[in-house]
């Protein structure tokens, strides 16, 4: 074989791997297309899809922008596992004949590894937001009470924890729970030493904490490595517990309404 | 495939609003910030989805002289560091302004719920930074951009006159009589053609980093507004300074240029060549002698705090560590892929290195397989970004076109010839701000101007070209071809005849790019299509560029040439400003910056003695 050459990184390309890309849009029909690929073992994933657009399938649709693991577009199912194309190298997979690559299952699809992702962007505006104290020019807060929300703050928005939720991917509770990544944004609202604003009514109702039944499955896809369940949701949980079913708090919401 | 205008025109979807915004990075989402809260109606258009542009990779930090680390820090001391860094070639107007206004717009940025590392005494942590002479950058870890871009994302969604547009483009800008009309796009997802009519227009499309090989940028900076308002007649200035950041990663191939923070070399990390030197006391400039250390206990006194000691030369400028870089490579110092050492494993402990460079542990474990805290990574200069680009007016934001402004990276004048680490950060939110503030009180005096039906159809043929029957030019193999070229003749050390060579190639790509390609049946998030779209402008940015560089006679700030290596005094004060020619070639005129007021003279002196 003749040595070959990436036209963008100048990698030599001398493993060869069968690349199956789920083709088609909403408007048309779905299947899996196989594209037999050169690559540099030292690539990720994204390069080769990259690869197939530049060779094969120029109007592939997907989604990417840094190529560095900090924007969180290029989301997809590899193998059925959710991951980051950019971040996914093909050293993890030596010796694989064959890859799959199939777009997000939870989101609607528009094309290709392309889905409608929009329904997040729509949970997050229900919100309430960031409301520092009233008056104040600069806020004084100290490292020990940020390093927690500072965690949730790593969040890239790639929606992977959304995408692997079962409450979200597997029972479709897009009315009951905001999934994942929005608790882990309301628990940086929540626990933000000056925020003044309540929510908690909305995280128990609204935003639906509760349909969380803490698999961890979530945490595990995270790429930001943030513990999703057990640093956000769970304190989370407990914070609405205490407000809503802890008997000292509750009776003393009985006693205020009946003065 | 046929295109039919008359029929295309029929279907077009149409807003109206008072201000648009193009680019939802930090600069497009504080501009709109300002239109929101001048009571008007904004649409954000977005290349890619919310929180995702260029903004959210940046790592090290914003800088504002809050003095929280350093109380010798003023807006002073900025303002000569900013200008230092620049080679005084920076438009002195914005200088001051940006160093007045950087603290609160960072502390404000604070009351929006963004989360900066802390001090002891629970303010807003600065670090040390290239070119700064105190610790000044705000930061999360190393990933301030991602802070900074979703705390304006958080901010500007809950505003309800504004709309955002997400994965939708602008591919030409409607200018008629002088004055903006608005701008003419698709929607990337389903493909829809779109026509926004606008009082004022802003851009903040950023710069054009992808049309170099080497990069650090994502695929977003190709010189979309640089090349569509000089479509339009609009001026371009300071083209030829592109800097090159001397920490990309150089290995492996796959993400060759992925960007390496300054803030290892802020947190104490050095740099060392094949040979185990500390090679950068070799290199620094005369300008710079009383700022830097001469010995390596020096330098190593000045990281543990001592107020007396003077700066390790790691902390040079970027374009004079690019450099310096470059010629160990060259005098066969480099490392095993063409780079240099950088060692922040012996400098700080492992639990240090991986609370304030997290990403960093993060992204070479993940993609190189090296822990940080054990090894010398290896870096070598990636391009980063563009000092120059759109000229606006100093005060205002506004381009020479009537009604549209420029913010951000896309505009040019602040940095100089050269920009200091920490300063782009800044420079999104205070000159996002000023551009809607200005976009707004223009809005508000004007009325809407519709543009004319044959504007329209002529946007419609530019934006479908690429389906054209007879193209043949796949975009992604011009892209790559584009890359090499302006790697090769307009990169880090240019030279007359490289650079003559270079636009004869340039032009010739202009050629060949009204023939690039869209393939598949549909419009339907089309890569193809919108690669072919960028591909253009990224050709009209590289032949600007090179144009604007031949010009330059004389190495300044991240522009260097082999055939005229020193800079020249006279030249300090010069732009070289570009539009397009009755030809359709780019035509240069010379002007001139003012002297600087003695009252900003005095303010750098005592900046200097700060």
């Amino acid at each position: 074989m003749p040595e070959k050459i990436d036209i963008y990184s100048g990698a030599t390309l001398d493993s060869k791997i069968d690349l199956s890309i789920q083709r088609g849009s909403k408007n048309s029909e779905v299947k899996m297309e196989k594209y037999t690929v050169e690559y540099d073992k030292t690539e990720v994933v994204l390069d080769l899809v990259h690869r197939v657009q530049a060779e094969f399938a120029p109007d592939l649709a997907v989604r990417w922008n840094c190529k560095a693991g900090k924007c969180g577009s290029c989301s997809a199912e590899v193998n059925g596992s959710p991951k980051l194309m950019c971040m996914t190298k093909m050293s993890d997979y030596t010796n694989a004949k064959s890859m799959e690559i199939r777009p997000m299952r939870t989101f609607p699809l528009i094309k290709d590894l392309v889905t409608d992702v929009s329904w997040n962007f729509e949970k997050n505006k229900q919100i309430k937001p960031f409301k520092p104290p009233t008056g104040v020019k600069e806020l004084t807060m100290y490292q020990q009470h940020v390093d927690r929300i500072q965690e949730y703050r790593k969040c890239i928005e790639c929606f992977l924890c959304q995408d692997t939720c079962h409450v979200l991917r597997t029972h479709e509770e897009f009315n009951q729970y905001a999934g994942p990544r929005f608790m882990i944004r309301l628990a940086t609202l929540e626990f933000h030493p000056e925020d003044q604003e309540d929510r908690i009514g909305e995280i128990k109702n609204t935003f639906g904490v509760n349909m969380c039944n803490i698999t961890k499955c979530c945490q595990e896809v995270c790429p930001e490595e943030i513990h999703i369940t057990d640093n956000g949701i769970i304190p989370l949980k407990e914070r609405v517990a205490d407000n809503f079913y802890d008997p000292l708090m509750m009776a003393v919401s009985w006693i205020k309404r009946l003065l | 495939m046929k295109i039919d205008v008359n029929e295309e025109f029929k279907n077009i979807k149409r807003y109206e609003t008072d201000v648009l915004v193009i680019g939802a990075g930090g600069a497009g989402l504080r501009a709109a910030i300002s239109v929101a809260e001048a009571g008007l109606h904004g649409i954000i258009v977005s290349k890619s989805l919310l929180g995702k542009a260029h903004t959210v990779m940046a790592e090290g930090g914003a800088a504002a002289s809050l003095g929280n680390v350093d109380p010798r820090d003023n807006w002073m001391v900025h303002f000569r560091d900013t200008m230092k860094g620049g080679k005084y070639h920076n438009n002195w107007k914005m200088a001051e302004v940006f160093a007045k206004d950087a603290p609160e717009r960072i502390r404000e940025l604070e009351l929006y719920g963004a989360v900066f590392d802390r001090t002891e005494q629970g303010k807003i942590k600065q670090r040390n930074f290239g070119g700064h002479k105190f610790p000044r950058l705000a930061h999360v870890g190393d990933r301030t951009g991602l802070e900074l871009i979703r705390t304006l994302q958080d901010k500007v969604v809950h505003f309800e006159n504004i709309d955002i547009h997400m994965e939708t483009a602008i591919s030409k800008l409607l200018v008629e009589n002088g004055e903006v009309t608005g701008a003419f796009g698709y929607d990337r997802q389903s493909g829809d053609l779109l026509l926004f009519e606008a009082k004022s227009v802003i851009l903040a499309t950023g710069g054009f980093g992808k049309t170099f090989r080497i990069t650090s940028n994502s695929w977003e900076l190709t010189g979309d507004g640089e090349a569509m308002l000089y479509n339009e007649g609009g001026e371009l200035t300071d083209m030829e300074f592109i800097q090159f950041h001397p920490t990309g990663m150089v290995y492996p191939n796959s993400v060759k240029g992925t960007l390496v923070t300054e803030g290892v070399r802020g947190e104490g990390g050095i740099l060392r060549n094949s040979e185990g030197k500390r090679f950068m006391f070799n290199y620094v400039p005369e300008m710079f002698k009383d700022d830097y250390a001469t010995t390596e206990e020096e330098a190593d006194k000045w990281i543990t705090g001592d107020p007396n000691a003077r700066r390790p030369p790691e902390l040079l400028t970027r374009d004079v560590v690019s450099k310096a870089i470059r010629s160990e490579v060259k005098a066969g110092r480099g490392s095993p892929h063409g780079g240099a050492f950088l060692d922040i494993a012996s400098r700080r402990t492992p639990e240090e290195i991986k609370k304030a460079l997290p990403s960093m542990y993060h992204q070479f474990k993940k993609l190189a397989k090296l822990d940080i805290t054990k090894e010398p990574m290896e870096v070598g200069p990636t391009a980063h970004y563009a000092m120059g680009g759109i000229k606006v007016d100093g005060v205002t934001q506004e381009t020479n076109i009537k009604g549209i402004f420029a913010a951000g990276e896309v505009g040019a004048g602040l940095h100089g010839a050269n920009r200091l680490g920490g300063n782009s950060l800044t420079d999104l939110l205070v000159f996002g701000k000023i551009a809607g503030d200005y976009a707004a009180k223009r809005a508000k005096e004007t009325t809407l101007k519709k543009p004319s039906e044959q504007k329209i159809k002529e946007a419609i043929e530019v934006t479908l070209e690429p389906f054209k029957d007879g193209n043949d030019i796949n975009p992604y193999e011009i892209h790559a071809e584009l890359r090499e070229k302006m790697e090769e003749y307009a990169g880090i050390v240019r030279d007359e005849q490289g650079m003559k060579k270079g636009l004869d190639v340039l032009y010739e790509f202009l050629e060949r790019s009204k023939h690039v390609k869209a393939s598949g049946d549909s419009r339907m998030y089309n890569s193809s299509w919108h690669q072919s779209l960028d591909v253009k402008h990224m050709v009209i940015t590289g032949i600007i560029l090179t144009t604007a560089a031949l010009q330059r006679k004389e190495s300044r700030g991240a522009h260097t040439r082999e055939d005229f290596p020193k800079p020249v005094d006279d030249l300090i004060k010069v732009l070289y400003v570009i539009s397009k020619g009755p030809d359709g070639k780019p035509i240069v005129k010379e002007e001139l910056y003012d002297d600087l007021p003695a009252d900003l003279q005095k303010a750098m002196e005592e900046g200097e003695d700060a």
